[in-house]
């Protein structure tokens, strides 16, 4: 069979969302950045809201998330995304509202608003995408760096404590299930987009947490992607891949965490 | 008419946010401006109106849901007193950048750091020079009673809208909290989701399909396209300053000195005024209703008209004096006369520096 | 049974060359290029023609979403 003979539009199995830009992305190849905008922007064309949706995007890589959603967006100072939220979700309870944030953004500068939007079970969805590192300003140690991962602020490793117990740069923040403990999440998960398997969990997730948003008035919906950096992790993209799964997911296992406000029993 | 009421000033500004039709207000307590989202509490303007209150976690988160609030095209303010318009100033650099009208009041307290709850006006520099970073201004309305506490709501939402721009209610601890007559506009309506799509279409309120999509931000790193939208904003002020100058004068028609004065200082200086043309001073007040812009040309046609020297009269250790040395640009004397740290001048020193600093004795 | 024959597009100029594709292919069909494309990299492409069952996989996994994919059941 020829392949202008299978070549169809009605053949046709896959292609990027219709409601992602002409815009090439940014991101390095192999970021895992481009994998959950294509899942996002998937998700919110079968739900058909992307005439009620407004987008929050942060301040790190994923700053220009904007220029890749054809939907309204507003873009936050560093952390304050959920702040941001909030505001339009408070004066636009019938749009649907999230927020696009990477770890030093959520749960280092912004942790004071991640959890008190958390708290006030705001009627919204959260996307966190965790790779470990800085990435935009070049590398340097995130709240979740792995202990002993070298960063540029780490070059010998992350070391919680000095050898006689000083503390030194502290250990990685377990902020997703912080929050899931506080009573306004709705649905908190931890996925991955590394293999097809997971894009396919993952977007199960993200599809989750928009229509809880959209059937209910409160609870946040927050769904982390455990994702790559392979740049400043310093390897190919098909490397860092492989170790996310031997590094990253011992310390954030993958698995929804709560559903429903009840916390998931293991 | 409007309704004729007593009321505090923190508390005039908060009802005249609920008659405005404002849509939310984003807050944090902090003394001497605690007022206000206490009365907002007790009102429940969200039964009222629906307007929404909310004690956020901090003046940062505030300031962002400012930000983001506005920026779809509702009415929203918050307000704080001056350790937390130094945490606002983050959110007001990225509304200035990004063109989000929204109003706040700063009910100044002494500083620096912590200072003091007393009132103060040593924030003149952080309200009218900036105070984030970039290259703009806010628009400042500087209240000197209750009346104009919740008059400079609607006159600021007005602007606000018109220029897509902050505006700052510049009051302090003295004017915040007394209590005087104030006169109550009629409650207006909230602007519904028709009304603000068809008035604001750069509003972020969900884009209709095939039509561009609307992105609210400060950032774009094509300095070509960062110098224009610095230029754009230049242009703005240059159009704000042309046109939205406000001040008063008081027994200025014969004056030979002249007390400049805003908010309580002016209410001081002009008890000052009066005890001076007792004495057969030919003295007079310039009160500048906006600190920025400045009414810079006032001070030039006093100048014109014969005034010798001024006499800026701020709680403060000397900011406005600057402006007004400016625009004195050499022509007329001008001195600074304050007290600071939380005590409030009389009329009777202030009048004594007049003659010692400017008139000379 | 029936046989599934599948075929993938690249969108050659804006493929980045990351591999993820090549290595989520279960069934061997992708390659990166020797030749590389408008912005310096080795852009993927289907190498097999012939083993390629439309399952998506490369598509759903790749960060850049430059991958249609096609299929027919004969």
């Amino acid at each position: 069979m020829n392949i202008n003979d299978i070549v169809k539009p009605e053949n046709l199995v896959y292609q990027k969302s219709k409601l992602l830009t002409s815009k090439p992305f940014h991101y390095c190849p192999g970021c895992g950045h481009g994998t959950v905008h294509r899942i996002i922007a998937e998700v919110l064309e079968e739900l058909g809201i992307d005439e009620r949706t407004i987008g929050v995007s942060p301040v790190g890589c994923a700053v220009m998330a904007y220029d890749y959603f054809d939907v309204d967006f507003a873009e936050a100072a560093h952390g304050r995304a959920p702040a941001c939220a909030t505001g339009i979700k408070r004066v636009w309870p019938d749009k649907i509202v999230f927020t696009y944030q990477g770890d030093g953004d959520l749960a280092a500068i912004g942790t004071c608003e991640t959890i008190h939007t958390c708290n006030r079970g705001e009627n919204l969805t959260m996307i966190f995408v965790n790779n470990g590192i800085y990435g935009m300003t070049g590398g340097q140690m995130a709240p979740t760096t792995l202990i002993g991962m070298k960063t540029a602020t780490t070059p010998y490793g992350r070391k919680p404590q000095w050898e006689d117990g000083t503390p030194n740069n502290g250990f990685p923040l377990q902020i997703t299930n912080i929050i899931s403990t506080l009573p306004g999440t709705r649905y908190v998960t931890r996925q991955a987009v590394n293999t097809p398997a997971r894009v396919r969990n993952a977007k199960k997730a993200i599809k989750k947490a928009f229509e809880n948003q959209m059937n209910n008035k409160n609870g946040v919906n927050f769904v982390e992607i455990v994702s790559n950096c392979n740049s400043n992790w310093k390897m190919s993209a098909v490397d860092a891949n492989k170790w996310l799964d031997e590094n990253m997911l011992p310390v954030y296992p993958l698995g929804d965490i709560k559903d429903n406000f009840e916390l998931i029993k293991k | 008419m409007g309704e004729l009421k007593l009321m505090k000033g923190n508390e005039a500004l908060a009802e005249a946010a609920i008659r405005y039709g404002c849509d939310a207000y984003f807050g944090y307590p902090i003394t001497p401006q605690s007022e206000v989202i206490e009365y907002l509490s007790e009102q429940n303007p969200y039964e009222r109106t629906g307007m929404v209150v909310l004690q956020a976690e901090s003046e940062l988160a505030a300031i962002n849901m400012v930000y983001a609030a506005g920026a779809s095209g509702k009415r929203v303010m918050t307000s704080s007193s001056s350790p937390g318009i130094c945490l606002k100033q983050e959110g007001l650099a990225y509304i200035a950048g990004a063109e989000v009208p929204c109003v706040y009041a700063d009910v100044v307290r002494g500083g620096p750091g912590l200072g003091t709850i007393q009132p103060s006006q040593a924030d003149y520099f952080q309200a009218c020079k900036g105070g984030g970073n970039g290259d703009y201004h806010n628009i400042v309305l500087a209240p000197a009673s209750v009346q104009e506490m919740a008059d400079f709501v609607a006159l600021g939402f007005d602007m606000a809208f018109k220029y897509r721009i902050a505006v700052c209610i510049l009051s302090d601890g003295a004017i915040g909290q007394m209590m005087e007559k104030v006169v109550l506009p009629e409650q207006k309506a909230r602007m519904t989701e028709e009304e603000i799509k068809a008035k604001y279409p750069w509003a972020l309120s969900g884009r209709k399909r095939g039509t561009q999509h609307r992105v609210i931000t400060s950032l774009d790193l094509d300095s070509a396209k960062m110098e224009e939208h610095n230029r754009h904003l230049q242009r703005k002020y240059d159009e704000i300053t042309k046109n939205e100058i406000r001040w008063e004068e008081i027994e200025t028609k014969d004056a030979e000195y002249v007390f400049v004065a805003y908010g309580s200082s002016a209410r001081i200086a002009q008890k000052a005024v009066q005890l001076g043309r007792a004495e057969g001073l030919k003295v007079g007040l310039l009160r500048p209703i906006t600190l920025w812009p400045y009414p810079t040309k006032a001070i030039d046609a006093l100048i014109d008209k014969g005034v010798k020297g001024f006499l800026s009269v701020e709680l403060s250790c000397g900011q406005m004096i600057e402006d007004v040395r400016l625009a004195c640009n050499g022509r007329a004397k001008a001195e600074h006369f304050g007290r600071v740290g939380g005590i409030i001048h009389t009329p009777e020193e202030v009048l004594a520096a007049m003659k010692k600093q400017i008139i000379g004795e | 049974m029936a046989s599934i024959k599948g075929a993938i597009v690249v969108d050659t100029e804006r493929c980045k060359g990351c591999g993820v594709c090549v290595v989520n292919c279960p069934q061997g069909v992708i390659s990166l290029a020797k030749e590389v494309n408008g912005k310096g990299y080795n852009y993927a492409y289907m190498a097999e023609p012939d083993k390629c069952i439309g399952c998506a996989s490369c598509g759903i996994v790749c960060p850049d979403g430059v991958i249609s994919v096609y299929k027919v059941k004969m």
